[in-house]
């Protein structure tokens, strides 16, 4: 190994937002030339606020940053990229309608006079492509990709603005096992060829494939740092929340009962008139959690707001509880005691700036227990907002402050406090746990699983196959608004075989996917 | 208390009397650089509302109509709406109860009542169409409501000019109302009328259908995340339509309250602009119907303080639309105090986190 020369060191850095959340409480951080770092710990812990501070879009409320040494203030991102750092944002920041290279050269622009040098700039990304061997064709566009191309281009126009050290902020989170490899290969090359990677992650099993050294962060604090060879991934894990959690999800046998959800021939056509969903059958029965894998946009989305009654459907019916919903707006399916975990915590789940408490009643308000005649019982909600948190472990001041104060995986809580205290019959989960810390999740696969042993139908959504095996009892895969696959029962398949079915490289036969119809 | 909760009360009380004092100091400015006998000014301004009981009346009057129009603003943004109706659902009802006074024969007592109400049904009428125009086909009932403030305008003129003119008077005035619908004069020596006893009272409703009913919580969600109320299972559009027609009877009835208490004829030749003044209550009350009347009062002492000044010194009243302007400026201005609010959040947090410290590091 190369000598270990420090490109960048963080000294004692302190972050307090403006709504008195301290994130960051003097943390020390440090990566060397040409390593890959991970940065590890639950959400809420800092890290992200960490990495907003290493790329300028906040500013420490105290603390040093060196730069190869020398003490640097980050006041703006474009400082940040003049420094040489480059970071890649979980949600990319790419313009859909332009090309790759219109992208790649975006704000830097090789120019001929006054116009923009084109095949210079087509030139000049291929090069760079090629030289990292990222298989992309830079005439594209944008919105014709695959989420793992998007990726590449996002890394590509870090490196056309010449970072040195590059930030990849949960970059697996949307990707499939096949794209997840062929990224951490591109990493390393870009490693070898002398680049530092800062990689955040919650997945234990790609820090300890891909990482060199690992610093893991819990509650604004720096936890230490290690070689990732000499740490399990039990250690990182305990380091990250302090105690013993159980990776294996336990639970017991499903004892099914009857059906409650009967979905049939259903289509959706969207804006562009392309089929969302396409005569997709299935049905979901108590007792069960049926999970959908699959690749993001393959028509999930469109099913859970079919579902809940946020979308129409064209063709095809939805019966829930014997009641065919085409009719049904969202009250009138929250009546049939469907509970729904929106996949945006933020801009679906939550209204930021009410209190937690009223967060948690905005769908049960005009319930007996909480009005008479339009009237609010005021005593009445402040003990729910209080048995709620303490009921749900939300960690807050108390639960008049405003929901937008909490962490996360707080939210979260809140979010699954209001949806299943409603003593729901059916529960869809869409990404029940993304972006959520271990400690978090844990709790909330406790509480649908303990849905599910209680005899209630849970439908969940989840890009995480890990969470999608350990928690299902039987899966369906969805690809191009079509079951690809149904598996009866989850435990007989692996993360690689899932994979297969989410890209459409296989398909199983008609009959086994009229399976699952239970004969209906 | 929360220390968040109370860092953002000291800032805003701060901003506001910040706000204030600018304000004062620029009219003190304006004075200094205009007037030629500046002290007679500046008694007229800040002591001359206090001069005498009639003029302290003039200060409750004048900001009457406000707390009407205040509260329509905030019933609107509450729901996360941008209209501007109640400046033309103020005006509406001027029309609106001026046309049951001349022309309905009703015995006293009813007869204001029947007016006013007329009045509010009248505004509501009126907010509902930005409303409607929105719910329907999307339109920005910022764009809707502005443009229709003049349709408005025009509409109630023109009804007083061709409908309900006084011929035998030189200038534009409708004919006298009826002694029954005039509303009371509550204080001698004055002319506090009744309809500023409304106002209070219509304050404290909207407080309570705002943070006591479930109407208001589900209103106050939807003004929050509108995409989350629509998940909650509230009918969104609903309430946003229901909230901007409550908004157009609150100002609608200030229309009517005020020309039965202070007028006895329709004269206006252009809309007075009480629905603009009122977005600067609203915003000085930080849209809390509770805090309404006192930001109103404050209004109305400007107002008659610059009054005062022009009839008295060589300085003129529009001096207060200037201040109007400032002042909202102020307090629409996120950054002023950032800093010193930052810093208290930082001291406190670091003083939570240094209690908790032994947690933190267990």
């Amino acid at each position: 190994m190369e000598a270990k020369r420090e490109v960048l060191r963080m000294e004692n850095i302190v972050k307090v937002y403006s709504n008195g959340v301290m994130a960051n409480k003097g943390i020390n951080f440090s990566i060397n030339a040409g390593e890959i770092h991970a940065l590890s710990g639950e959400n809420g812990a800092g890290k992200s606020t960490l990495m907003k501070i290493i790329f300028g879009e906040e500013q420490p409320t105290s603390g040093d940053i060196y730069i190869n040494g020398q003490k640097t203030v980050i006041t703006s991102p474009q400082l940040a990229i003049k420094l040489g750092i480059g970071m890649v944002h979980q949600h990319f920041m790419l313009v859909s309608s332009m090309t790759v290279a219109e992208n790649v050269i975006l704000g830097v622009e090789p120019t001929k006079g006054i116009l923009i040098n084109m095949k210079h700039a087509i030139k000049q990304v291929e090069e760079i492509a090629e030289k990292y061997n990222m298989n992309i064709n830079p005439k594209m566009k944008v919105e014709d990709l695959t989420v793992g191309q998007k990726q590449k281009v996002e890394i590509l126009k870090a490196l056309f603005r010449g970072a040195k050290i590059l930030i990849l902020d949960e970059p697996t989170a949307v990707l499939t096992p096949q794209e997840t490899t062929e990224l951490f290969e591109e990493l390393k090359r870009l490693r070898d060829s002398g680049y530092t990677i800062i990689f955040i992650s919650h997945k234990l099993n790609e820090v300890k494939e891909l990482c060199n050294r690992i610093t893991i962060i819990r509650h604004g604090k720096s936890m230490g740092v290690y070689d990732v060879k000499t740490v399990t991934e039990q250690d990182i894990s305990n380091l990250m929340v302090g105690r013993d959690v159980i990776l294996n999800i336990e639970k017991s046998a499903p004892k099914i009962g009857k059906t409650t959800i009967r979905v049939s021939d259903l289509t959706i056509i969207g804006e562009n008139g392309k089929h969302c969903i396409n005569r997709l059958s299935f049905s979901l029965r108590e007792g069960e959690i049926l999970g959908i894998a699959g690749v993001e946009g393959n028509g999930q989305l469109e099913l859970v707001e079919a579902l809940t009654g946020l979308r129409k459907y064209n063709a095809g019916s939805i019966e829930i509880c014997g009641k065919e919903i085409s009719q049904c707006n969202v009250k009138d399916i929250r009546k049939l005691a469907v509970s729904h975990i929106p996949e945006d915590r933020m801009t679906t789940g939550a209204a930021p700036s009410l209190s937690i408490t009223e967060n948690m009643l905005s769908d049960k308000i005009s319930s007996n227990s909480f009005s008479k005649h339009g009237i609010i019982n005021k005593r009445a909600i402040k003990q729910y907002g209080i048995d709620m948190v303490k009921q749900y472990q939300i960690l807050c001041k108390n639960p008049d402050v405003s929901i937008d104060s909490l962490s996360g995986g707080n939210i979260q809580k809140a979010v699954l406090a209001r949806e299943l205290s409603n003593n729901p019959k059916i529960i869809i989960a869409d990404q029940p746990t993304r972006g959520v810390d271990v400690g978090a999740t844990e709790f909330i696969h406790k509480r649908l699983i303990n849905m599910r042993d209680n005899k209630k139908s849970v439908l969940l959504i989840s890009s995480d196959l890990n969470e999608v095996l350990g928690l299902s009892d039987s899966i369906i895969v969805m690809h191009e608004g079509r079951i690809a696959a149904y598996f009866p029962d989850a435990a007989k398949i692996t993360e690689l075989q899932l994979g297969g079915y989410m890209l459409g490289i296989e398909k199983q036969s008609e009959e086994e996917i009229k399976e699952v119809r239970h004969g209906q | 208390m929360d220390s968040n909760k109370r860092i953002r009360i000291i800032v805003d009380i701060t901003k506001l009397i910040i706000t204030i004092l600018v304000s004062c100091g620029l009219v003190t400015l304006i004075v200094l650089v205009t007037s030629s006998d500046p002290v007679n000014a500046f008694s007229s301004f800040f002591l001359g509302p206090f001069t005498s009981v009639r003029r302290i009346g003039n200060i409750v009057e004048a900001a009457s109509p406000l707390m009407f129009t205040a509260l329509a603003v905030i019933m609107i943004f509450s729901a996360g709406q941008f209209s501007m109706i109640s400046e033309g659902a103020f005006f509406i009802g001027t029309l609106g109860a001026m046309m049951i006074a001349t022309s309905v024969p009703l015995p006293a007592g009813i007869h204001p009542i029947v007016a006013i109400l007329v009045a509010g049904a009248m505004g509501a009428a009126v907010a509902l169409i930005p409303a409607v125009l929105k719910m329907k086909w999307q339109v920005s009932e910022v764009v809707t409501s502005l443009m229709l403030n003049y349709v408005v305008q025009f509409f109630a003129i023109y009804m007083v000019s061709y409908h309900f003119r006084e011929i035998s008077s030189s200038s534009l005035a409708s004919i006298e109302f009826k002694d029954t619908s005039i509303l009371p004069v509550i204080i001698r020596g004055t002319r506090i009328h009744l309809g500023i006893v409304l106002g209070v009272i219509l304050c404290i409703i909207t407080y309570f259908l705002l943070y006591r009913t479930t109407f208001g919580m589900k209103l106050r969600t939807v003004g929050n995340n509108a995409k989350f109320a629509h998940y909650s299972g509230i009918k969104v559009t609903g309430i946003m339509v229901i909230s901007q027609v409550i908004a157009g009877a609150l100002a609608g009835m200030g229309g009517g309250a005020e020309i039965l208490g202070m007028y006895n004829r329709f004269k206006w030749t252009t809309s007075p602009g009480y629905g603009w003044s009122g977005i600067v209550v609203a915003l000085l009350a930080r849209d809390n119907p509770l805090m309404v009347p006192l930001a109103a009062l404050f209004m109305g002492y400007l107002n008659v303080g610059a009054n005062i000044m022009a009839r008295n010194s060589d300085v003129s009243s529009e001096v207060v639309q200037i201040i109007q302007g400032v002042m909202i400026l102020m307090i629409a201005a996120e950054a002023l105090l950032k800093k010193w609010k930052q810093k208290m959040i930082v001291k406190a947090a670091k003083s939570e986190a240094g209690m908790k410290g032994d947690v933190i590091n267990d």
